[in-house]
């Protein structure tokens, strides 16, 4: 099994794609540390009316690393998915898969190995974003989350499902197709909570249940809005209430049940992808 | 001995479409079976059964003793398919050593070696699949699918995208795997390749074996052509064995003899008479 997630990793690291992953990731991280230093330095004219109780510093290091963490995700799902999206019906239609499937190591062996290949990838790939934007926004504005491990833990853990979902994809569906679905499941689950955010901001309780239960079908945006909510989980007052309407999804406690079915789902998904490719004929 | 692979009323089926409809057929221990069928006979399908690429509808493949698809089955096979690619990045090496390490094999370096030398690319060692030509390529699926020592060796249009140079290599592979005691099934469009070196000759037709035998067994008797010094006369009805007798009584009857023939019709003859 380590012999595949080796060649899993070595592959990922080979493609082109790869490396257009890493320079836009420089030229994100580039602007961001320019974007940053800019709205700190901004902010420290803004005096907010004493009664609200506002640190300018602390709410633009929140929005710009909400930012921060919008695009992590994002980076890190196109990576999760372009790393996925071909492992087994892509890899077969080119005759890559099929001088691996004869061998003893078996299809189930196989299909986890590249997955962890390509989970592990990603992990490394988010972590070392958001440390990096936590180290700009650090070095910007003096500003650091109110918890520094956890958002990024649980940030990985949003791109590792996506993974997931690319990868049972990609048993049924070719490459193209797969990329484009699950690219738009992704989609469809920051829309949910941006839905959510809505019904929070204009008091919708119907908006804000429909976005909870998506959390169920889409676990990664319940894991997105609850690493939000650990940035600034000590944050109170209007404040929070002005973060929380941040521009790029809502920061909620998402609740133990739904981190416990994130990771139950994670093993649903592999499990229907590992039975399904079991019957597959290739 | 036992059969490395046996298959048994082996059907298939995608949708309605029937690939397979009770195929049976025996490769023995050492022996080279040519499988030879045309285009959409079954013949890959049947093939990729007995790696457990593809589920049989029906009926049952041991390879060696092992129900196809199984890890001991698994283990006791080499494959190279018809429509295959190694990933552009590796080298010969790099891609050797990955299947080494998939298939336990723990001889390391001196297989790596024997197996390029063995397939015509011991200078492409360090070579990225990305630079290799088409037939190099296909040498280096030979050799990959060699790893291991495999009891069977399922080969599936092996020589599709060679020069004429380098089917004379893998014909000479052949050779030398029959004898070293390999098995191998050998899925071939070419007749005169499987004529060449095949033990046993299985012909598929719409998922059905139409006819096997040995190349000689196939190959019909089409009489004997005798030249003499009056012309060349023919015997319709006489067989390789009656040379002797025919040659006794035309010398008895004063005729002088040049040359004597046994006619056969070739193997393309029986294939083309048997499929439609």
């Amino acid at each position: 099994m380590t012999t595949i997630v080796l060649y899993g990793l070595r592959e990922s690291l080979r493609r082109k794609m790869f490396a257009v992953v890493l320079v836009l990731t420089l030229l994100f991280l580039s602007l961001y540390a320019w974007g940053t230093h800019a709205a700190f330095k901004d902010t420290h004219s803004f005096v907010p009316p004493d009664q609200l109780n506002l640190n300018p510093d602390r709410l633009a290091g929140a929005i710009v690393f909400g930012l921060a963490m919008f695009a992590t995700l994002f980076l890190g799902a196109v990576l999760a998915v372009f790393l996925t999206l071909n492992v087994v019906r892509g890899d077969a239609e080119a005759g890559l898969l099929q001088p691996l499937v004869v061998r003893p190591i078996g299809r189930t062996q196989l299909l986890l190995a590249r997955f962890a290949g390509a989970a592990g990838v990603c992990v490394a790939y988010v972590l070392a974003v958001y440390f990096a934007s936590v180290g700009i926004t650090y070095w910007a504005g003096g500003w650091t989350p109110d918890r520094l491990l956890s958002p990024g833990i649980e940030l990985a853990a949003a791109i590792v499902v996506v993974s997931a979902v690319a990868l049972a994809g990609s048993v049924f569906l070719s490459p193209i197709a797969n990329g484009i679905g699950t690219l738009m499941i992704f989609g469809a689950g920051l829309m949910a909570g941006l839905l959510g955010e809505i019904g929070h901001a204009i008091d919708s309780q119907k908006l804000q249940h429909i976005s909870r239960i998506a959390w169920w079908f889409l676990p990664f945006d319940a894991l997105y809005e609850d690493a939000l909510h650990r940035l600034t989980v000590d944050t109170t007052g209007f404040a929070k209430f002005v973060l929380q309407l941040g521009p790029f999804g809502g920061s909620h406690r998402a609740g133990t049940p739904i981190l416990i079915w994130s990771a139950l789902f994670l093993l649903l998904v592999l499990g229907a992808a590992v039975a399904a490719f079991r019957r597959r004929d290739l | 001995m036992p059969p490395v692979l046996v298959a048994t009323g082996l059907e298939k089926r995608y949708g309605r479409t029937e690939a397979l409809g009770g195929v049976a057929l025996e490769v023995g221990e050492g022996q080279l079976v040519g499988l030879l069928g045309p285009n959409g006979a079954g013949k890959s399908t049947l093939v990729k059964i007995a790696c457990g690429l593809v589920r049989a509808s029906a009926g049952s493949v041991q390879v060696c003793g092992a129900p196809a698809g199984s890890p001991p089955a698994r283990r006791s096979l080499g494959y190279l398919a018809e429509l295959f690619r190694f990933p552009s990045w590796m080298s010969a090496e790099e891609l050797l050593t990955l299947h080494q390490r998939l298939a336990g094999s723990t001889r390391g370096e001196a297989e790596r070696t024997e197996l390029l030398e063995l397939v015509g690319l011991p200078h492409a060692r360090a070579t990225r699949i990305a630079a290799m030509s088409k037939g190099m390529q296909q040498r280096l699926g030979i050799a990959q699918a060699l790893v291991g020592s495999p009891r069977l060796l399922l080969l599936d249009e092996p020589t599709s995208a060679l020069d004429p140079a380098g089917r004379r290599v893998v014909r000479g592979l052949l050779e030398e795997l029959r004898r070293r005691g390999t098995s191998v099934l050998l899925n071939s469009h070419l007749l005169s390749e499987v004529e060449l070196v095949c033990d046993h000759v299985v012909i598929v037709d719409h998922g059905r074996v139409v006819a096997a035998g040995t190349p000689d067994q196939l190959r019909r008797q089409g009489g004997v052509e005798v030249e003499t010094a009056t012309g060349t006369r023919r015997f319709e009805d006489a067989r390789r064995d009656d040379v002797p007798r025919i040659v006794r009584e035309l010398v008895a009857a004063g005729e002088e003899i040049y040359d004597v023939r046994a006619v056969a019709s070739s193997l393309e003859d029986v294939y083309l008479e048997v499929v439609d």
